[in-house]
């Protein structure tokens, strides 16, 4: 007994003390959510919460929003950027530029002194020159380049705009000066060299890789100019990069850059509300209101450079005549379609172009919401009864069209106040665009976001002839007259010239309307309150280079 | 003898291991799809490298070449590449393995140090109010759907509270190179200056997912520790231990709780298939990325090696730790052991 007792004593001892141990951990735990006494790399990193995990990283090889948020203005630079505000085209690694009289060559002359970053796997032995550019540029539109083929040889923005049938070939007369050579004046060739798949690499790193036998690497351990380098990739997981110290703009005050990878919405919110994300992309616009509300969160808005729209397939009667067309635009309320789609996160759209746009024409008339004129015009127009219908709605959510379906709902019960009884067709979406290709439709929702700044990328792609073969041309609309306007302001560089000519072209659309614009919806992202220095870009990718984190 | 005993187990080992190949391997030709690819990872192969991968995986031959093909692949650690990845299998089941392996561990331990305590209170005061609320607690616990559970505690202590991180391992910003796999010693390892910042974090992002796991196999020990101990309370070898003098305390550690134990670990044995299966769960709503996370995204992914890797290192977990409990309770039994010879 006495052996028991004695045995039992310190026992008791040493359990309360781990139980006070175990009282002092669990509290530590819990309050060192409080605690700033975090090291420095991680109390000046901030945390992305990002909707995707990036394909590559590089954006010359992709065309997708999540890619280009995660790596264009981080790890990047371009020849020439836009200034948010104004929408012009400011200095970026090219100090300025000059253009030859007759509009066929630009001749760019570099920034000194852009270092590359420094890497575990790569040590850059000289600044940016001219044959970086080259290099960049040569990848994309030459098939023989020994980097053409890498990664598998698909540069999706460069071949939609034909970059290779514009650009006649690139020269280096100086380590400072690089000149582009035109086939035909092309006066939205500053727009494209401004966009966020234009990025310069490093010739020398891709040396080394050739070297090493290992040129896959430039595309998933990239080397560029931009403020921040990379450091690991875990794909689901996380992207982290790290400062660029040399950066040659003013040096991010982050250590560190993190893209925590999370594609549940609800989930980044979450992490959003706990902390674990500074900034969240694309929040559900249905719960913006709730999170506003907090004194934690702050939620931005930019309208993009996108527009929702109903195309009528013009090729097809009753759909070919002016009158019925302004006739079905006239029944469609859209006030509510913006309520109940879009939640009020969206402008009504009054022409193709947003407001953002330089080439918007203010003094175009918008189509009136007025279903008694509209009874009336169709009847003009020789169907006084009404007629039957489809409407085709797409099958995703997209920025500019976040419901098709509701959206087509909505049409439909509008139409039928005028007589004209609609029936809703959706199909799978690869299924969908094809049909849509062969013009089997009446009508389809749809929408477009514009790739760069030119009022060009709307008209052309939207309402060309050549955009019926490329499969644009939802509206299947093919006017020489209006085709004649659009090549007239490709030919000069002049700004208000050229905005004379998309007035002209807005004028005539409004006539004609062969699609009916509904909206430009805003894109939103929500933020922590102690981040400063970010803004969503009306004109690309997201940069965090001036983000702060305040302590 | 015991090597007997030891020897039938390897067997049957053997047998299931045979088994769980045939049906791996099968469903690379189940799975729609090109089996090559479906085998390999390699969606498109080049016209140099097609025939040098018919031949390694011997797609000429018939199902049985094939399969000892597979077979040899497979021990060799060959397991493909991921489809969406393009990495090998087995580098990424050596990430997101330990992961898996690190909650459950943890979630087990909870449900010991908590379940058998309360699952011997229980007993001894089974007709008192304590014992009775907390069979009921234990009850309750048994039938809440983890998913539910987990939600409920992410908004109350993640987003209403903001005690607690919902997702991940650790917070991003910390930056600990994986070698072991396993998160604390990784930390441990990593000889970063914010070690012990990282330590606290890691267990801020351990403590919920743990929890939420533990419940059940916690509410699995409290009904099972004090059924066994209820049942061992009333033989007559505790009777005599009591008359012999000894104090209740001593009865209890010495006579009661190792016999009563004996049936619970092999419960916890049979119950291990749900405990995985609710480690799956747990990881999809804390984003823990382990390989429950992984194989969902796999089989969304249509990543067909990597299904077809992730339900093999599984399915063998599962088979291992049931036989290793069987022939841990023999071993620790007498009485098995006893029957087993006789």
């Amino acid at each position: 007994m006495q052996f028991d007792h004695d045995k039992g004593k310190p026992v008791k001892k040493k359990s309360q003390r781990s139980i006070s141990t175990a009282v002092q951990l669990a509290a530590m735990i819990l309050l060192s959510a409080c605690q700033p006494d975090m090291p420095a790399e991680v109390r000046s990193g901030l945390v992305y919460c990002l909707e995707g995990s990036p394909e590559s990283l590089n954006p010359q090889l992709v065309t997708s929003g999540t890619t280009i948020d995660a790596t264009s203005r981080q790890l990047f630079d371009r020849l020439v950027d836009i200034d948010p505000e104004d929408g012009r085209f400011i200095p970026a690694l090219a100090t300025h530029w000059e253009i030859r009289s007759d509009g066929l060559s630009y001749t760019f002359f570099l920034r000194p002194d852009v270092q590359f970053h420094h890497t575990d796997y790569f040590e850059p032995s000289r600044p940016l020159n001219s044959t970086d550019v080259r290099f960049s540029f040569e990848r994309v539109m030459n098939s023989e380049h020994p980097f053409h083929a890498v990664s598998g040889g698909e540069y999706p923005y460069f071949q939609t705009v034909e970059w290779h049938q514009r650009v006649a070939r690139i020269t280096t007369p100086t380590p400072d000066q690089v000149v582009f050579y035109l086939r035909q004046r092309d006066s939205s060739f500053l727009s494209n060299v401004a966009t966020d798949f234009a990025v310069v690499h490093s010739a020398e790193y891709a040396d080394q890789l050739l070297k090493q036998q290992q040129p896959q690497r430039i595309d998933s351990h990239p080397i560029g100019t931009g403020p921040f380098k990379f450091r690991e990739y875990r794909k689901d997981v996380f992207l982290r990069y790290y400062r660029h110290a040399e950066y040659w703009g003013q040096a991010s005050s982050l250590e560190q850059l993190v893209f925590d990878i999370e594609p549940n919405n609800a989930k980044r919110m979450a992490k959003l509300l706990t902390h674990e994300c500074d900034i969240t992309a694309y929040p559900r616009i249905a719960e913006l209101e709730l999170i506003s509300k907090r004194d934690d969160v702050k939620v931005q808005e930019q309208t993009s450079m996108n527009v929702g729209f109903w195309a009528f397939n013009t090729q097809k009667p009753p759909f070919d005549q002016a009158k019925v067309r302004r006739a079905l635009s006239m029944a469609i309320n859209r006030d509510a379609i913006l309520q109940a789609v879009y939640y009020n996160h969206a402008h009504t759209a009054h022409s193709l172009l947003p407001p953002t746009s330089w080439g918007f024409n203010p003094a175009v008339m918008s189509v009136p919401y007025d279903p008694t004129a509209a009874r009336e015009l169709l009847a003009e127009a020789g169907y006084p009864f009404g007629f039957s219908m489809d409407i085709w709605a797409m099958p995703v959510q997209r920025l500019y069209n976040p419901n098709a379906t509701r959206m087509a709902e909505m049409i439909q019960a509008d139409l039928a106040q005028i007589g004209v009884r609609v029936s809703i067709v959706t199909l799978e979406w690869n299924a969908f665009r094809r049909q849509l290709r062969q013009g089997e439709h009446d009508s389809v929702l749809l929408g477009w976001n514009a790739d760069n700044t030119d009022p060009d990328n709307f008209f052309r792609p939207l309402l060309s002839c050549s955009g019926i073969d490329s499969g644009t041309n939802r509206a299947h609309w093919c006017d020489p007259a209006f085709d004649a306007i659009l090549a007239q302001a490709l030919l000069t560089d002049d700004q208000s010239i050229r905005r004379h000519y998309y007035w002209a072209a807005q004028h005539y659309l409004s006539e004609h309307i062969p699609l009916f614009p509904i909206a430009h919806s805003k894109r939103f992202q929500a933020l922590n309150h102690q981040i400063s220095g970010v803004s969503i870009n009306p004109y690309g990718g997201i940069s965090l280079a001036d983000a702060r984190k305040e302590p | 003898m015991i090597w007997q005993f030891l020897i039938r187990r390897l067997f049957l080992l053997l047998f299931v291991f045979f088994a769980l190949t045939c049906f791996a391997f099968s469903l690379g030709h189940l799975f729609p799809g090109d089996p090559l690819t479906n085998f390999s990872g390699i969606s498109q192969p080049s016209d140099e490298l097609l025939p040098a991968l018919v031949q390694q995986y011997q797609l000429e031959q018939g199902y049985l070449q094939q399969y000892f093909a597979f077979l040899s692949r497979i021990l060799q650690g060959d397991w493909g590449l991921s489809l969406s990845s393009q990495q090998p299998i087995i580098t990424e089941l050596t990430q997101v393995f330990p992961a898996t392996l690190e909650l459950v561990a943890y979630a087990l331990l909870i449900s010991f140090v908590v379940g058998v305590p309360l699952g011997l209170i229980a007993a001894i005061k089974a007709q008192h109010w304590s014992g009775r609320f907390i069979s009921g607690v234990a009850m309750v616990g048994y039938s809440v759907p983890i998913f539910w559970w987990a939600l409920l505690m992410i908004m109350l202590f993640s987003i209403t509270l903001g005690w607690l991180p919902t997702s991940g391992r650790i917070s991003v910003l910390f930056e600990i190179p994986a070698s072991t796999g396993f998160m604390l010693p990784d930390i441990m390892l990593s000889k970063q200056p914010y070690w012990q910042a990282a330590m606290i974090d890691a267990l801020r992002h351990l403590l919920l997912p743990a929890l939420v796991l533990a419940t059940f196999p916690t509410t699995v020990m409290i009904r099972f520790t004090r059924d066994a101990m209820l049942g061992v309370w009333q033989q007559s070898y505790i009777k005599t231990a009591r008359a012999k003098g000894l104090s209740r305390s001593q009865v209890l550690y010495r006579h009661g709780l190792r016999n009563a134990m004996m049936p619970v670990l092999r419960q916890l044995g049979l119950q291990f298939s749900t405990l995985v299966t609710l480690a799956m769960i747990t990881e999809l709503i804390f984003s823990w990325p382990g390989i429950g996370l992984w194989l969902l995204d796999s089989i969304n992914q249509r990543n067909y090696p990597a299904i077809q890797g992730g339900l093999l290192v599984i399915s063998t977990l599962v088979i291992m730790v049931n036989i290793l409990m069987d022939i841990l309770h023999t071993l620790l039994n007498p009485l098995a052991r006893k029957q087993f010879n006789g």
